[in-house]
């Protein structure tokens, strides 16, 4: 009997707590739950015959078979519906350890409270986007930053941040061009650039040699760029199959070329100039017409008139943006200006037109995005004239690039936000994909946590920063913040070799390890930290194959990192005192080559799983070091993703806020993810706009997954029903009201925490407090350089 | 709300000739919503473009000839059909020039009607009741045709309803005054009698109506009592149909008011689920000309809009996308007309309406009323009350009043009361004042319902039940309040101090003037309010000063308090300002002023007893007395302006106000401030890191 000794009689009460209960008439319910015997009080014998003995129960008790799979701790089984009367049998013959059994109660009722540690000293600045283009095709949206980081975001799946190729220090990128499906960018330092986006870096920089490059375009039959120089020369480059090659340079012109815009036949060239717009005829080369801008008014008058931007229509129109603040219309036939709108009083910097030229948006330095439409002025006539319709007031800052796609009209400028913003008249469908949208943060993650050991480790650019986390003493009512006893501590700042930015970082669980990547190098650091000293070594002898990395993991005993490198391949490396050592690659068995942009190592050290850019993601068995299975490929992209460590089932969060649950093992989707597709999950948890960024678990509660997005924490409990449209989403506050019993009925699967806002990042760590990194939109707004100054009302 | 556009002429109406003295056998949609197909009994059918009121064709058989059913389009075939002579079908298209030469056949037995909903065969009826597909029939027109009526059983009425593409044919039959209704459905087919049953001693019915609304088809029927009767049955018959007659349930929907001459004929027609028009019926504020198109609501009960029809009304009435076709005198009417969903709101007329013409509408509660389960019923009642004595009729109300059910009393509290109201007005010794006080007491009358009641009691001097009605009511037209207040502000105070009235009221009034002494006593403010001093008063009249301290306002009442507790029920009455102010004009000059006088009196009692709270139930707010303020300076402004007997009043109304504005403005600021350390209270910010407690639920 001695066997039975800690065999234990458990309830899942609904508001997933797991209680002990004094098995009485109650425990004829259906997710009463037995604890198997502690294995490892016995020999494996005497496994044997336990599980000898578990099956003799099951056929007294008369069950088909123990459900495990409604548990995901295996030393629980579950006891499906049994009735009554076998539960009385299995009463009978427990013992009980009241001692030990209040103990986890207190822990487990205590699951509801959680200690923050709130983190708000990652200075993350994004940097202001300087170009934009997007590509109609594949629905995709190229943004340049300031720091020469090139992304590309797909504008179908919720604009998910699906690839980041980092910058690099001097790059300075003045514009993006898609050429099909091929992406160019050409900057200040004088050269084109072209990107692999494949594994999402630069594939081959040329020089163009004009000085400055101050704008790129490619024509529409996807054959020719052509870029604007300092030098005052239109060059054109031939786009060939795998390079570009310099054709021909066009009538050179006294200033600089600031702007180019091909006539959609592309037999001819518009370029803004200082003062005037050429138009070329690029047969010939030679200049049809010469327009000149005006120079504004009164003291302005003495300044230069920047033609910023041009668009050129096919039925000959040429719109420009200028630095007087005008945008004209010129009539390329005679060279004579149409019609001139007064957008502002500062510059129009940035034009964009829809695909079928019935609208085109303007950008000031003002911030604001003026559209104007070619609509008819008498109903039903077909004299239509270009005419200013809205006014759309987003961005604090000047307004670097504008881009008309189907559905709305996406800005960005030196505020460093992306903002898309839809126009409701092209909407059919009201829907979560048609609000307005502001993309502040990247979609990946900046933060890595060494949990084992308090340390957080954030990514900048061009350097990163250890922190230890501050200690709290005492205890504090929900709400209240505790006295920190010990201060976080910055333990480290690690600047970067060379000229790349980080593309990504991580530190070990236990924090003796740092790891970072730029495009050409992969660097890993030794971390000793005795109390107060810190001393780091950098492992000299790394593999070859370690050069570069698209994502960086370590397994979670630290033992080994993962390094996601071409061809969606992840090399294992092993570490140790003495070093670091190659142990192999994991290779999927088909599919797309995207770079990797997820990894997640199990808790065991027995699985892997890796997402790429193309939605795939693959699991491999690390103690094989073969490919295990393939999730089926959803449409959304992954967003997030962990395996849990009690069951190994694979949680993933992807773009458009479905959440699946694959278990590993039995390589299909759990019944908990199935019953989520079919009831469909609330409306409001869809309708968020901000993709989840991390999945953590909670080893004290294997039914509870936790996630979070830039606005709120959410706790999933997976033991309690899900919501459905009709329920109260957001109850938290409901719930706090109410009393226990009443709880129960009200309370569902999803618990959302609103009070942390700008959240970069979220940990759970071993003591079961949280780490969540703020980074206050209102800081980042202080720091950001002082718009323009307006003239406002009563100022 | 629905309305009835002006309508136009579609076409004439030829001579009568035949025996059932109608000018038009049918109109019957053509081949798209715009075209209609009018087949007169002067052997022609026509087609008309109904937007451009033109004919595009038109066919005519030969002399001698009789088209004997309405002439239908067949949308699948693009073809028309109709039957002469009872016996020979005619099929023809369109571009066919002449009647005579287009397909014919003659069948076995004597057609009734041929039937065509939209996009589906059109179903020939027999006169014997039996029924089959006109191709079918066509296919091989010397078909047998079998008897399913019995000899004498005549059918009266006919249609087709189509719903889910699904076909049922419905008629109505008469044999020796019983009436019955079958229904055939096909595929399968199958034919359900059903006997019509209603309360005895109703003659025949004499309109009918189909529609179908979800999966239940309803079948409207006009009784020439004016009761409108609705039965429901279900699309897809459950019974296999050999079960032999059913009885079907019906219920009563409306009832409409009969006039004094007797009616013959009239019809009805279902609009939707809450509309239906009706024509042959009297208008119920038009007197005995029955000479009206009205469409009547049958939720509310309420007749929403009308429309006089000039000439000779045949009782025929089509309804075809949203028009009526109303044949009268010797045209054809096409009238448009639009019916809103219906609510309460709109039903009462309280619904706010951008245009509305105001004489299209009047609200009128019927009382249906079929067991009355008390001594007396309520026509019995009605009986007695134009003839009994006053004590008698006020014993027999609050009898009734005691025993009938709740919902009955709902229906039969308008009637009682208007037929008391109208014995009141013609017998001037008869006024039942305890009996409307009963009557208002349940709470079922409002002011539509019986609008004579209000001025009764205002002819009657019935101060008491004014107050009870202001009290009750809440749609008293503005024209009425203002007539109200006019004759409370002209009664002389001491005729006032007499009446009886609301003892709450009179309470509260009492507390407002003793207040005000009381306050004096103690020598003004007790909260340390203080209007912050009027600088140009000061500066003008320094001398004045002590005579004149801000606040020694003039704190007296100007009215009695019985006049006061009735002015407040007027200040609490629901009103829209727009159409309040040109009833408000009418009040005479020292009326304005008194009334004046009261609400400054009101407003600063309210502004300097702040801290009291006199415990009444209904108490007009300071909102509202600043609203009438308004609303009285806007109506009189010239006579304020002018009148010197209104300068003292206007000056203390300004100097108080304009010093409640400057305290309001320091509160503004206040406001202001409060707001911010709110604001910097809630962005708690804690730094640069904080290690919190959060609790999930």
């Amino acid at each position: 009997m001695q066997l039975f000794s800690s065999l234990w009689l458990w309830k899942l009460s609904c508001k997933g707590i797991i209680r002990t209960t004094t098995g009485q008439r109650h425990l004829k319910h259906t997710h009463t739950c037995f604890r198997k015997p502690q294995h490892k009080h016995l020999q494996r014998d005497q496994l044997q015959n336990s599980e000898d003995y578990w099956e003799r129960r099951r056929r007294t008790i008369g069950l088909k078979e123990w459900d495990h799979a409604r548990l995901s701790d295996p030393d629980w089984v579950c006891a499906g519906s049994a009735g009554l009367d076998a539960v009385g049998i299995w009463f009978r013959e427990c013992t009980h350890d009241r001692e030990e059994g209040t103990q986890s109660e207190d822990l487990r009722s205590a699951m509801g409270e959680f200690k923050v540690h709130r983190v708000r000293f990652f200075d993350y600045m994004p940097s202001g986007i300087r170009a934009l283009a997007f590509n109609q095709d594949t629905e995709r949206m190229a943004v340049a930053r300031m720091d020469g980081s090139v992304e590309v975001f797909h504008c179908s799946d919720r604009f998910f941040q699906e690839k980041i190729i980092p910058g690099r220090e001097q790059c300075g990128i003045e514009g993006l061009s898609w050429v099909g499906e091929r992406l160019f960018s050409a900057g200040l330092n004088g050269g084109i650039t072209e990107y692999d986006l494949t594994n999402q870096k630069v594939k081959y920089t040329i020089d163009a040699y004009g000085g400055p490059i101050w704008t790129i375009t490619g024509n529409q039959q996807g054959t020719h760029l052509a870029v604007g120089c300092e030098d005052g020369t239109v060059k054109l480059f031939e786009v060939n199959e795998d390079q570009i090659q310099f054709e021909r340079n066009l009538d050179r012109q006294k200033s600089r070329i600031i702007s180019l815009s091909w006539h959609p036949s592309g037999s001819k060239i518009a370029a803004g100039m200082m003062d005037m717009i050429q138009v070329f005829n690029v047969e010939t080369g030679h200049s049809i017409h010469r327009m000149l801008a005006d120079r504004g008014a009164g003291t302005s008058r003495s300044k230069e008139c920047v033609v910023w931007s041009v668009v050129y229509l096919s039925d000959g129109t040429i719109i420009t943006g200028d630095s007087v603040g005008m945008v004209k219309l010129w009539d390329d036939q005679t060279g004579t200006l149409i019609k001139s709108h007064n957008v502002t009083k500062c510059d129009v910097l940035a034009l964009s037109v829809s695909q079928n030229e019935d609208s085109l948006v303007a950008g000031t330095s003002e911030g604001i995005v003026v559209q104007f439409q070619f609509v008819s002025m008498v109903l039903e006539k077909d004299d239509k004239e270009w005419v200013r319709t809205r006014t759309f007031r987003n961005h604090t800052h000047d307004i670097r690039a504008v881009a008309e796609i189907t559905t709305a009209v996406v800005s960005g400028g030196m505020d460093a936000q992306l903002v898309v913003r839809p126009l409701l008249d092209k909407i059919e469908v009201r829907s979560a994909a048609s609000a307005l949208r502001k993309i502040h943060f990247p979609h990946r993650r900046l933060v890595s946590c060494a949990r084992k050991s308090g340390l957080m480790l954030f990514q900048y650019p061009g350097h990163l920063e250890l922190w230890r986390l501050g200690e709290s003493e005492g205890k504090g009512t929900p709400g209240s913040s505790l006295f920190v006893k010990r201060n976080p501590e910055k333990l480290l700042q690690l600047k970067v070799k060379g000229e790349d930015h980080i593309r990504c970082s991580a530190v070990s669980p236990c924090g003796g390890w740092i790891v970072y990547s730029t495009a050409s190098t992969l660097r890993l650091y030794r971390l000793h930290c005795d109390n107060n000293n810190i001393s780091i070594t950098k492992i000299s002898k790394l593999p070859k194959v370690l050069s570069s990395a698209n994502q960086l993991c370590f397994s979670s005993d630290s033992s080994h990192l993962f390094s996601a490198s071409a061809q969606s391949s992840v090399h294992i490396a092993s570490l140790s005192q003495s070093g670091c050592k190659f142990v192999g690659t994991l290779k999927p068995k088909s599919g797309s080559h995207q770079a990797i942009h997820l990894l997640a190592a199990s808790e065991d050290g027995k699985w892997l799983a890796s997402a790429n850019s193309d939605h795939e993601v693959h699991i491999y068995n690390l103690q094989t070091q073969k490919a295990h299975c393939t999730v089926p490929v959803y449409s959304s992209a992954v967003t997030a993703m962990g395996i849990h460590p009690a069951t190994n089932c694979l949680f993933m969060m992807h773009a458009d806020q479905q959440m699946f649950e694959y278990s590993i093992e039995q390589k299909q989707y759990t019944d908990w993810s199935r019953t989520v597709q079919r009831k469909g999950l609330h409306r409001f948890w869809v309708e968020r706009d901000t993709p989840c960024l991390n999945v953590m678990f909670n080893p004290q509660n294997p039914s509870h997954v936790i996630l979070h997005d830039m606005y709120m924490l959410c706790i999933i409990d997976q033991s309690l029903p899900l919501p459905d449209d009709k329920t109260q989403f957001y109850n938290q506050l409901t719930l706090k009201s109410l009393t226990e019993e009443q709880r129960k009925s009200q309370s569902h699967a999803f618990k959302v925490c609103k009070t942390f806002k700008d959240i970069l990042c979220v940990e759970l760590m071993p003591d079961q407090s949280l780490v969540v990194v703020e980074r206050p939109l209102e800081d980042i707004a202080t720091q950001l350089p002082a718009p323009i100054k307006q003239k406002k009302f009563a100022t | 709300m629905a309305t009835l556009y002006e309508g136009y002429t579609l076409c004439g109406v030829g001579p009568v000739q035949n025996s059932s003295n109608i000018g038009i056998l049918g109109v019957e949609q053509g081949r798209d919503i715009d075209y209609v197909l009018v087949t007169d009994s002067s052997r022609s059918i026509t087609v008309y473009k109904v937007s451009d009121q033109k004919p595009t064709g038109s066919w005519s058989v030969k002399q001698g000839q009789i088209i004997s059913c309405p002439a239908v389009f067949n949308t699948q075939s693009q073809e028309y059909v109709v039957v002469t002579d009872d016996r020979v079908v005619r099929v023809w298209k369109e571009d066919d020039v002449n009647l005579e030469k287009a397909f014919k056949a003659t069948v076995s037995a004597d057609v009734l009607r041929v039937l065509s909903a939209t996009d589906s065969e059109p179903v020939v009826l027999f006169c014997c009741g039996a029924v089959r597909f006109l191709d079918s029939l066509l296919a091989s027109p010397q078909q047998p045709i079998e008897d399913v009526l019995t000899e004498d059983e005549i059918i009266r009425w006919s249609t087709i309803v189509k719903a889910e593409h699904q076909l049922v044919v419905l008629f109505s039959t008469e044999q020796r005054g019983e009436h019955c209704l079958y229904v055939q459905r096909f595929n399968p087919n199958t034919l359900v009698k059903h006997r019509i049953e209603t309360e005895p001693g109703l003659s025949a019915p004499i309109s009918f109506s189909a529609t179908c609304r979800g999966s239940n088809i309803h079948l409207l029927y006009l009784y020439l009592n004016g009761s409108v009767y609705e039965s429901v049955l279900p699309f897809r018959s459950s019974s296999t149909g050999a079960e032999g007659v059913q009885a079907l349930s019906c219920s009563l929907c409306l009832s409409l008011p009969l006039g004094e001459e007797k009616l013959m004929s009239g019809a009805a027609v279902v609009l939707d689920e809450a509309h239906v028009a009706v024509i042959g019926f009297p208008h119920p504020s038009a007197g005995a000309c029955k000479d009206y198109l009205c469409i009547w609501n049958t939720h509310f009960q309420t007749l929403q809009a009308s429309k006089e029809m000039a000439g000779r009304i045949y009782s025929q009435l089509w309804c075809y996308s949203g028009k009526l076709y109303v044949p009268h005198g010797k045209m054809l009417s096409v009238i448009p007309f639009d019916c809103q969903k219906s609510s309460l709101a709109a039903a009462m007329g309280k619904l706010k309406q951008t245009s509305r013409s105001g004489k299209d509408f009047s609200v009128e509660i019927w009382n249906i009323c079929p067991n009355v389960k008390s001594a007396l019923t309520v026509d019995q009642l009605v009986e007695h009350i134009k003839t009994s004595a006053v004590e008698d009729v006020q014993a027999e109300v609050g009898e009734f009043i005691r025993r009938a059910p709740q919902a009955d009393l709902q229906l039969a509290a308008g009637r009682v009361a208007l037929e008391l109201v109208s014995r009141s007005q013609t017998d001037a010794n008869f006024y039942p004042q305890c009996a409307f006080l009963q009557l208002l007491e349940t709470r079922y009358l409002c002011y539509s319902v019986c609008p004579e009641l209000l001025s009764l009691a205002m002819v009657k001097k019935d101060f008491h039940l004014c107050q009870i009605a202001f009290q009750i009511f809440s749609d008293i037209p503005e024209a009425v309040t203002c007539a109200c207040l006019k004759a409370i502000l002209s009664t002389p105070d001491l005729e006032m101090e007499t009446v009886n009235l609301d003892t709450d009221s009179v309470i509260f009034m009492k507390e407002l003037t003793q207040a005000h002494s009381r306050s004096d006593e103690e020598g003004g403010q007790l909260n340390g309010f203080c209007p912050p001093a009027l600088e140009s008063d000061v500066s003008d009249t320094p001398s004045n000063k002590l005579q004149r301290d801000p606040l020694s306002l003039d704190m007296s009442c100007p009215v009695g308090l019985h006049k006061g507790a009735l002015l407040n029920e007027v200040l609490q009455t629901a009103y829209s300002d727009r159409s309040l102010l040109p009833h408000l004009k009418d009040l005479t000059v020292p009326q304005v002023i008194v009334f004046l006088q009261y609400l400054r009196f009101l407003y600063f009692k309210y502004s300097h007893d702040a801290h009291k709270q006199i415990r009444a139930l209904r108490t007009p707010s300071i909102s509202q007395i600043i609203d009438w303020v308004c609303l009285l300076l806007d109506a009189h402004f010239t006579v304020l302006a002018v009148a010197p007997e209104a300068k003292r009043l206007v000056f203390d109304l300004h100097k108080f106000v304009r010093s409640q504005v400057k305290l309001y403005a320091e509160l503004g600021k206040i406001e202001g401030s409060l707001q911010v350390l709110k604001n910097s209270k809630q962005s708690e910010d804690f730094g640069m890191y904080a290690i919190q407690v959060i609790e999930l639920f």
